[in-house]
């Protein structure tokens, strides 16, 4: 038997320990912040939001064309992968037999373990081969090949949170089906949903790899989804590997939009899910 | 609960008293529904079974004409028409596999003190603070690795380890920044808040009887978690840690920007390397044959597949954990 004060040592050793493992975590990451906060911020300019990224080597310029196709192919990724994900997950947990359920939910959860370059490479063979030439629509697919599994999951898991006895006053009131499942479990579950849903769209909105053979990217204002269009994650790529000291600022600049934009939408999430859980 | 409810309508509608079209149009809407809502979720079915085509058919080219080979040879040369893989497949296995070495024990001890020791509502700060961090895009993390860190591993932490233990075959050669060194602390800062999170969910699933059982016995805090709550969480702190794995096999943007993308085997962690997405990311854009393609597709289709066998291996871990100890508590 060990003695109590050696056992105490010991065990004051190892909380030591863990704190200092917990700092070692995030202690890179707020140096990650400080630098984006620092750099971001002195970059940062009204010009960033209104002007197209500056010929090379002339200062100034911005990312606004990279914020706007964010904005379209996001909004596209949505149109897609919202109806997908959600009616999906209505048939997982108001239909579907638990066989076909569990092979539906095993590939969603293949789909969102893959690496996000391969949603590229399958949009690119399945989209800009046949167009020849890259563009805005075959990032949107990309895009929500990467955001349905996520919406299907979150959102099956709310609707099977919503109590059965709901579902039976609404039918005994002789509501049809489908109108209880959209209009009573639906609903009920909406807030978790939408968490769900702007989770899905933080995820996607900082996605970089998908959009380097589909989108391609723009130095200039793109909105044809038909035609190469920027994004700004893709600029952020392009500007922090390229030798000017100008375009690194951008990119910092750039970062600090991305983050704060990405922040805000999971602190909204966070907001809906916790009036949810109060509720 | 989905087939009950379905069966209730139809009896709802076939006992009702509504007039013949309204009945045939409720009956009618339901089975419009139901089609619809079964279509979309197939289509996630059909999405992958067309990813797993296109992957495999369109690398078949390239599987035809190297064979084994591909996986074995070295040579990349995109001008004779000659692709191996070996140096994207050895600079992807040793950046995870290194990385995964330094994340797990950092992240268990991060894990740790959040749930167990950290006073009061300390853990319940720093927890949610983690799961944001594990949020934050990988091309951030590229920007502070390529712009921040590799410029400091270049002027202090290399020439360091070059001075002190250049004797050994990983440290030598000159500093360049960006580097393998460069790319396993990347992915090791990337993947710890994963694991971390994970890790803190397997913790909480350990029954409170059995720590209550271990510090009635006398245990200390330390020994509560060595005798109880560790060997309780294994698998599940297993899985999370491979977890981590294959989303550090998968990672792209942050280890493009700083692993210096030169197709080296070389001992030296302090050298320029590659890996697989790495290699999909620079070129797949401007390939030059159709060979060349194929080529960039079957390393796709390799990361695809191992990705698929290391996230199942994972998920089948956690899960077991969490299956017993909901098994526990009834």
């Amino acid at each position: 038997m060990q003695s109590v004060t050696y056992r105490k040592i010991k065990n004051h050793l190892m909380s030591g320990l863990m704190l200092a493992c917990t700092l070692a975590v995030l202690i890179p990451l707020g140096l990650i912040f400080f630098h984006i906060l620092k750099m971001g911020v002195s970059s940062l300019s009204l010009d960033f939001f209104t002007h197209v990224p500056a010929p090379t080597g002339e200062p100034g310029g911005g990312m606004a064309n990279g914020m706007l196709g964010s904005a379209i192919m996001i909004g596209g990724a949505s149109l897609i992968g919202l109806p997908i994900g959600i009616l999906g997950a209505i048939y997982l947990s108001e239909f579907g037999g638990s066989r076909v359920s569990t092979v539906i939910r095993f590939a969603a959860d293949v789909l969102s373990g893959t690496p996000s370059i391969i949603t590229g490479m399958v949009a690119y063979t399945l989209l800009v081969v046949p167009m020849k030439g890259f563009s805005g629509l075959a990032g949107s697919v990309a895009l929500a090949m990467i955001m349905i599994p996520i919406v299907l999951r979150t959102t099956e898991e709310q609707l099977k949170m919503v109590p059965g006895s709901l579902r039976e006053a609404s039918l005994a009131l002789g509501v049809p089906f489908w109108r209880t499942s959209l209009k009573v479990t639906l609903r009920s579950a909406l807030s978790g949903v939408l968490t769900g849903v702007l989770l899905a769209v933080a995820r996607i909105a900082g996605e970089t790899a998908p959009l380097l053979f589909t989108a391609l990217g723009n130095q200039f204002w793109s909105k044809n989804v038909l035609q190469p269009m920027a994004a700004l994650p893709l600029q952020i790529f392009s500007f922090a590997i390229a030798p000017y000291e100008d375009w690194h600022r951008l990119a910092w600049a750039g970062a600090l939009v991305l983050v704060t934009v990405m922040f805000a939408l999971s602190l909204t999430a966070r907001y809906f899910g916790r009036t949810r859980r109060a509720g | 609960m989905g087939s009950c409810c379905t069966h209730e309508t139809d009896q709802a509608a076939a006992t009702g008293k509504k007039s013949e079209p309204a009945q045939a149009r409720k009956l009618g809407g339901d089975a419009v529904f139901r089609y619809l809502t079964t279509f979309f979720a197939f289509s996630i079915l059909a999405i992958l079974a067309l990813m797993l085509y296109e992957m495999a058919g369109e690398s078949l080219p390239a599987i035809k004409e190297f064979g084994w080979k591909f996986v074995s040879s070295e040579e990349w040369d995109a001008v004779q028409g000659h692709f191996g893989a070996l140096p994207y497949l050895y600079g992807s296995v040793v950046s995870s596999v290194l990385a995964l070495l330094l994340a797990t024990p950092l992240s268990i001890g991060a894990a740790l003190f959040i749930t167990e020791v950290a006073p009061g509502r300390l853990g319940s700060l720093v927890a949610p603070l983690v799961e944001l961090l594990a949020a934050i895009p990988s091309v951030i993390y590229g920007l502070w690795g390529v712009l921040v860190m590799a410029p400091w591993l270049q002027s202090t932490v290399q020439p360091f380890l070059i001075e002190h233990f250049g004797f050994l075959p990983f440290f030598e050669g000159a500093p360049y920044g960006v580097s393998m060194l460069a790319a396993i602390f990347i992915l090791m800062i990337m993947v710890v808040p994963i694991i971390t999170s994970i890790t803190r969910e397997v913790l909480l699933a350990v029954p409170q009887s059995q720590k209550e059982a271990a510090i009635a016995l006398g245990a200390t805090r330390w020994e509560t978690i060595r005798v109880a709550i560790l060997p309780y969480g294994k698998s599940g702190i297993l899985g999370a840690a491979i977890l981590g794995l294959g989303r550090a096999i998968g990672e792209t943007m942050a280890v493009t920007m700083v692993i210096g993308n030169a197709p080296n085997i070389s001992l030296s962690l302090l050298s320029p390397a590659y890996t697989m997405p790495s290699v999909i990311a620079n070129e797949f854009a401007e390939t030059t044959s159709k060979l060349h393609a194929s080529a960039l597709m079957e390393i796709g289709l390799i990361l695809m597949v191992v990705t698929l066998v290391v996230n199942a291996m994972a998920r089948l871990l956690i899960w077991s954990v969490s299956r017993s100890a909901k098994g526990g508590a009834a």
